[in-house]
């Protein structure tokens, strides 16, 4: 039976370890900018969903015990593209080449995309498996980066956060043509 | 017709001609039809479908087709072939050289190290040391700077001479396969490289502003920079 392209979506999740406390001065700046940055996000071609706490506006407080200090961004874009012109091709850019004056170097991979079933909500626990799978195993099709993205041909990707010995599903590597 | 290889590509530009042709439809930034390249070059509308086919096939235009007029059914006429710059990029360098892949080995690991600031400091200094001694102020002066640092600079203004409410717009993005590996860090010392160049300009200013295509780059008349 064919893939229909338009029943997955690709989740993300981006953890950043903040240099100073969400009211420092030092994160002013960033933190004034967020409503504004969010706000392209939503408006944003492909844009699904993304994680909020209870304000209702962003994630900043929220944190998950397997990583400790970070904040955490995740969310649901219709496809990489959509995602990526977003994250590189709007004025996210902007704060995008600003971030080491807000937040520290991370060690390891700090972004990690997997793809899911059209109107599934990944939950955080989720999300920081699929980064614990590519902190442990690099890019697989189920946990990946945008330098080394799968797309799925030919057999839908596997949903279940932790199941181990999943059989690997028939995807197609797409590495980027541009890096040489 | 096979696939040219780099120098045989380059070297179709090497009638003038079709040089020309290249130039005026690369420095276009939208499709261009064959008249219009035929106007543009003074030159007869076939000998001008001629050179521009040759340099589709080498890889250096793309085409589409497209009715100009709106038109469509009976009496639209012919789609039109429309002319644009190809996204490939091809390179000749002899005696063999790889710089590509050392840039992208050292944007790796400045990636990694998190060297985003010093390589902006680095590339502001650059911008600096570039522009000791010229002050490129006025628009077709702005315009033969960032040209000469290949651009490929487009003006979008209300007067066409006039610098107050210009924006300079990057037809091109000179570092575009690493701008596409290392958004973040190669954007970011691109600006800075753009804020060197421009220090103390007192019309000018670069700021991010990217676009699904094209570069990440534009540079505002300070009155309208926000």
């Amino acid at each position: 039976m064919p893939i229909d392209l338009e029943d997955f979506h690709l989740a993300q999740l981006n953890v950043a370890h903040p240099r100073y406390p969400t009211d420092d001065p030092g994160m002013a700046e960033f933190m004034a900018a967020l409503d504004h940055i969010n706000a392209l996000a939503d408006a944003s071609p492909g844009f699904v969903w993304r994680l909020v706490d209870d304000s209702g506006a962003n994630a900043t407080s929220l944190r998950h015990p397997l990583l400790e200090g970070s904040m955490v961004n995740l969310s649901v874009w219709q496809d990489r593209d959509s995602l990526r012109n977003y994250v590189y091709r709007s004025g996210h850019l902007d704060y995008l080449r600003r971030r080491n004056e807000w937040f520290r170097r991370s060690d390891g991979p700090f972004l990690v995309l997997w793809w899911v079933p059209a109107g599934h909500i990944p939950s955080l626990d989720e999300a920081v498996d699929r980064l614990l799978r590519l902190r442990r195993d690099g890019s697989t099709p189920s946990a990946f980066t945008f330098r080394d993205s799968f797309s799925y041909g030919g057999a839908p990707p596997v949903v279940s956060p932790a199941t181990e010995g999943e059989p690997r599903p028939a995807w197609e590597s797409t590495k980027p043509s541009a890096r040489w | 017709m096979d696939e040219l290889d780099d120098v045989e590509a380059v070297g179709l530009l090497n009638e003038p001609l079709r040089r020309r042709l290249y130039e005026y439809v690369t420095s276009q930034g939208r499709d261009v039809s064959r008249q219009e390249a035929a106007d543009a070059v003074g030159a007869q509308r076939t000998l001008v479908a001629f050179h521009l086919d040759k340099l589709v096939a080498a890889g250096l235009l793309t085409t589409t087709t497209r009715r100009l007029t709106g038109r469509a059914g009976p009496g639209a006429g012919r789609p039109a072939k429309l002319y644009r710059r190809s996204d490939a990029e091809r390179q000749v360098s002899l005696p063999p050289r790889d710089y590509r892949m050392l840039a992208t080995l050292l944007a790796d690991v400045a990636d990694e190290a998190r060297l985003d600031d010093a390589l902006q400091a680095a590339a502001r200094a650059e911008g600096r040391a570039e522009a000791a001694g010229a002050h490129a102020e006025r628009l077709d002066e702005v315009v033969q700077l960032l040209a000469s640092r290949g651009y490929a600079p487009r003006v979008e203004a209300d007067d066409a001479r006039a610098v107050e409410g210009a924006i300079v717009r990057m037809g091109n993005c000179p570092f575009h396969a690493l701008s596409e590996s290392h958004p973040g860090l190669v954007c970011g010392m691109n600006l800075a490289l753009l804020e060197g160049l421009f220090e103390g300009n007192r019309h000018w200013a670069p700021r991010i502003e990217p676009s699904p295509t094209g570069c990440c780059t534009v540079l505002r008349s300070i009155d309208n920079a926000d």
